[in-house]
Formats: C-alpha cells, structure tokens, sequence
C-alpha cells in the first residue's frame, strides 16, 4: 500500500505542489478565512449589554449601519478619500516611472530601490513626520510665521481631509511606483519609436501606444492602493481630526470603548463587501479595455 | 531609449524630495535642543536620546517586538518557502486559487484582519497579547516572503535537484545541500524583510496586545503626550535608521548571485 501511494506520488504533480503549498493553506484558513467567516457571524448578533451578547440571528445590525448617518457617510468618505489617494498617487507618480523606464540607463535598480526605500520605514513614524510638518506649530506654519508671511498658523493643514489625503499619498507611493515601473519597463521602445517615424506627434504617441501599454501596471497600482486605504487608521486617527475621520476609526471603536462587536463586524464587512465591489468593478472595466485595444 | 529630458529629470527629483524630506525631519528634530517641532531650530542636543535609553517600559516594548518579529519572520518564512516551491516548480489545477488565498492578506485592509482575529481569539476565551499578534503578523508576512522566494526560486535548475535524487541523496539531504545553499540570499532577504515588516506593524498589535505593548504601540501611546514627544522623536530616528540599514542589506543579499552571478554560483557548488 505503502509502495502504491509512494509511487503515486513520485509521478504526481499536484500531490507534490499541494502537499508544499498545505502549511500556508492551513495558515490562511485557521487564521484568515475562518475568522472572517466567524466575524461575519457576529455581524448577525445582537450587543444585549457590555458583556453579554445575544446569539440568535438578526439582520438588525446591516440596518443599524444604514439608519446611522454618521456610519454611511463615514463609509462614503473613506471611498472618496481612497479613490482621491489613488487618483493623485497614480498621477504624480507616473512621470517618474516614465523617467526611470525610458530616460535612465544606467543602474535602474538602484533607482527604484531609492524610491521604495522610504516606504520600508515605520508607516507610524511616517504618518508622525507628516504631523510634524502639518500642525499648528509645525515645520510649515513656524516657516511661514518667522518669515513674516503669516501671523496666525494655518488651522486647515492639521486634523482635516486635507492633511489625511496628502499623508496617505506618500506613505502609499511605492505601491503605485512599482507596478507602474514594472509595466513602461516591458514596454519595446521600438514599438513607440515606429509611431514616431509614422508621423505621430509626441502626445499621440503617449496617448495612442504608451498609456495602453501600460494599463496593466495602472490597474495594478488602482487596486493595491485604493483597497487598503479604505480601510486606513493609522492617518486619520492621527490626523483626520474630527473632519478627516474614516470608517475604521468607528470600527476600532465599536470594538473598543463603545463596545458593541456586532456592529463593529457588520461595519467591517461592509467594507469588505464595498472592497470587493470595487475590485469587481476595476477588474472588468479593465478586461473590456483591453479587449478593445488588441 | 531616449534621450534627455530635464523637465521629467527635474520633476523626478522634486518627487524625491517629497518622498524622503518628511522621514528627514524626525532625525533633525531629534537633535534640537526644544520642545517643539518647529523652526528655527534652538540648538544641538542629544539629551532625548538619554531620555529615551533611561525608560524601561521602552526596553520591554522593544523585546516584545524583537520576539515576535523573530518568530514571525522565521515561520512566514518557511511556510512561503514551502509555497513558493510549489508555484516555482510545479503547474497544478487550483493553481491560481490557492495563489491568491495566500496573497489576500497582503491586499484586504489589515484593520479587517485585526477585527477577525481579535473575534475568534475572544470566542475561544484565549487572553489577548503577543500570541495573537504574533499569529497576525505571521499571516501579513507570508505573502510578502512568498514574492521575494518566488522572485528567486524561479528560473532555478530543477534538473540540479533530480540530479542529486538520482545520485542517492535523500530528499533532506537533497535540500540541504542543493537547494538550500542556492536559494540562501532569498531566505535571508525574506527573514530580513518580514522581521521589518513585523517590527513595524501597528494596526495588528493595536488591536491585539492587550497590556503587552509592542514598540509601535508604545510610540503611539507616548504620541499623546507633547512633552513626551521629543523622546519619540529619538526612538523614531533610531528606528529608521535600524529599518534603512537592514532593508538595503536585504536588497543587497537578494540581488546576490542574481542573473550572471547565478550560474558562477551554480559551478561553485559542484566544486
């Protein structure tokens, strides 16, 4: 028997892959996709006082999210605010990766491991250096106070939406930096130096061939930005103030102080569910793209 | 190629300054001889850094993060080992399913995998502290180590490891004197990276720890408060400087023995 199985599995593949790959499936279903499932469960429970919860089933808590204007705007916001990361990451640094793809030509890597360098350091710390440039006595209100520019610090740069979008566009830069460059860096150059000698201008070249081209490491870049900033809370919490609060910052609570785990799990998995929409969503458009390209 | 640019040069640069500037000045005002961040700049000090070095509760956050950075590192690393085996060497149905249920913890935000984790933890009536943050930080570092070993494994000579099965040695033996020694620089590189990784992730341990703090969670305990904030500035400025200098060693060690090295390196071990 022993013999049977010993061959079988010298001769199969999949055996072999699988019985490699078990450690990491059973780690992710112990401690990932059984959780979820549990967390969803909660979602359908009701908080009957500090301690004690109620385990009979109730959509009550996904109506209690919807009733709250405070929750459903929260969650609007945090989409707003991620798809505003996402659109000024992408954009600021797509010339970058442009430069590095098609104007440097020596040490490419060493390029690129400079600019991901940053994002290796302590989100916290990173988040913290962007309240000490922001706040009220800090690096740019104390600048422009000794210049004699202003003489009240500006109040709109701490605890606002504003200073949440612009700390969250640099701690998350790397993520759209990589994919970006790895994208214009597959690019034949030939192909774009063709449209030139064809008559096409520089615009149309970018327009028509290059931005095509390198739809891949855009959507790439929209998906793995936009999803785990939604769900931030590090940055507001620090610096979203009462303006700039998102939706986990009421997660953490519902889980903390105000103690009521089941909202706190329907909360969550609203994100979660409004995560997958937009992959969804991202995912398609981008197959249709495509399709009318090639 | 083409060939200059010095708008894109100049804007590239700007963009540089907007990366690394801000990490910049928690070094500098670690320095200042003041109680504000803000300029102009007072004097030159290094007495935060003895306030920093004179709080215990710091000595003890900073071993709890070293002990489950160490673990956690170390174990990702040998389950994504396993997996980025899998998915360098064989073509299997499920192939893509089983790749992406590893790589969602990297992707789904993490505050939803510190809610699900602290559920079932409270439900089976376990104590919160460094056990679950360590199994969190496990399951966030995995996918991170898998792309780094997959990155190195593929394009390995299978046919080096069937060579040596062929000529007797056992599958251990195999491993250890084979594959091992070739996929080295990437274990390393990996075991570097998710100990970062570990040792810098909040959102976990924040939720996890219970009275057990990590360091991430010290700062952001002493973040409150402004008087204590210049010490935090110190701890900051040796945190990024530690991080810095492993991190590139990690890029180093994984571009180790990389495209045309690889083959030397190969030869080196039939030696």
């Amino acid at each position: 028997m022993l013999q049977v199985w010993k061959s079988f599995y010298a001769r199969s593949d999949p055996a072999k892959a699988y019985s490699l790959l078990s450690p990491a499936l059973i780690l992710v279903t112990l401690a990932m996709l059984i959780p979820l499932g549990l967390m969803l469960s909660f979602s359908f429970f009701t908080q009957v006082s500090f301690t004690e919860i109620d385990y009979s089933f109730t959509v009550q808590r996904y109506i209690d999210f919807f009733q709250k204007n405070l929750l459903v705007s929260l969650l609007i916001k945090s989409v707003k605010i991620s798809f505003i990361v996402t659109f000024v990451t992408l954009l600021t640094a797509y010339p970058v990766c442009y430069y590095i793809a098609f104007y440097v030509k020596k040490n490419k890597m060493l390029w690129l491991v400079l600019l991901t360098l940053p994002f290796w350091t302590s989100y916290l710390l990173r988040v913290f250096s962007w309240k000490i440039i922001l706040g009220t006595k800090g690096v740019i209100n104390s600048s422009l106070i000794n210049a004699g520019l202003l003489s009240e610090p500006l109040t709109f740069l701490m605890y606002s939406e504003t200073a949440v979008i612009i700390t969250l566009t640099h701690a998350w830069a790397a993520f759209a930096l990589l994919p970006l460059y790895v994208s214009l860096d597959k690019i034949d150059f030939s192909l774009i130096e063709a449209a030139r000698d064809l008559g096409l201008s520089r615009l149309e070249t970018f327009w028509k061939i290059t931005l095509p081209l390198s739809l891949p490491g855009i959507i790439g870049a929209i998906l793995i930005i936009f999803i785990p900033t939604v769900g931030d809370y590090v940055t507001p919490a620090l610096l979203g103030g009462t303006d700039g609060r998102m939706l986990s910052n009421m997660i953490q609570a519902y889980f903390g102080k105000v103690n009521n785990l089941p909202l706190g799990a329907a909360s969550a998995t609203i994100m979660l569910i409004t995560v997958a929409i937009v992959t969804i969503i991202v995912s398609y458009t981008t197959k249709k793209l495509t399709q009318r390209i090639s | 190629m083409e060939q200059k640019n010095n708008t894109l040069l100049i804007y590239t640069l700007l963009y540089f300054a907007f990366l690394y500037i801000p990490v910049l000045f928690l070094p500098i005002f670690s320095f200042n001889d003041a109680n504000y961040m803000s300029f102009p700049l007072s004097g030159f000090t290094t007495e935060h850094y003895e306030e920093m070095w004179a709080k215990t509760n710091l000595h003890k956050a900073l071993w709890a993060s070293i002990k489950v950075g160490v673990v956690a590192s170390v174990v990702s690393t040998t389950i994504a080992l396993f997996a980025a085996k899998a998915f360098a060497r064989y073509k299997f149905r499920g192939q893509n399913i089983s790749y992406g249920a590893i790589m969602i913890p990297f992707l789904i935000p993490e505050i939803i995998l510190a809610v699900a984790i602290l559920v079932i933890w409270l439900s089976l009536g376990f104590k919160l502290g460094l056990v679950p943050v360590t199994l969190g930080h496990i399951l966030f570092c995995t996918p991170f180590a898998m792309l780094i070993l997959i990155a190195r494994i593929e394009g390995f000579d299978f046919s080096l490891e069937e060579a040596s099965r062929d000529l007797g040695e056992n599958a251990w033996g195999t491993f250890y004197r084979v594959s091992l020694p070739l996929y080295l620089p990437g274990i390393i590189a990996s075991l570097l990276l998710s100990f970062i990784i570990s040792f810098d992730e909040f959102v976990l341990a924040f939720f996890l720890t219970g009275s057990d703090a990590t360091l991430p969670m010290y700062m952001w305990a002493q973040m409150r408060f402004i008087q204590k904030l210049p010490h935090v500035l110190a701890l900051g400025a040796v945190i990024i400087v530690f991080t810095t200098f492993i991190v590139l060693l990690a890029f180093w060690l994984r571009n180790l023995g990389q495209g045309k090295e690889k083959a030397e390196f190969g030869i080196k071990i039939h030696e």
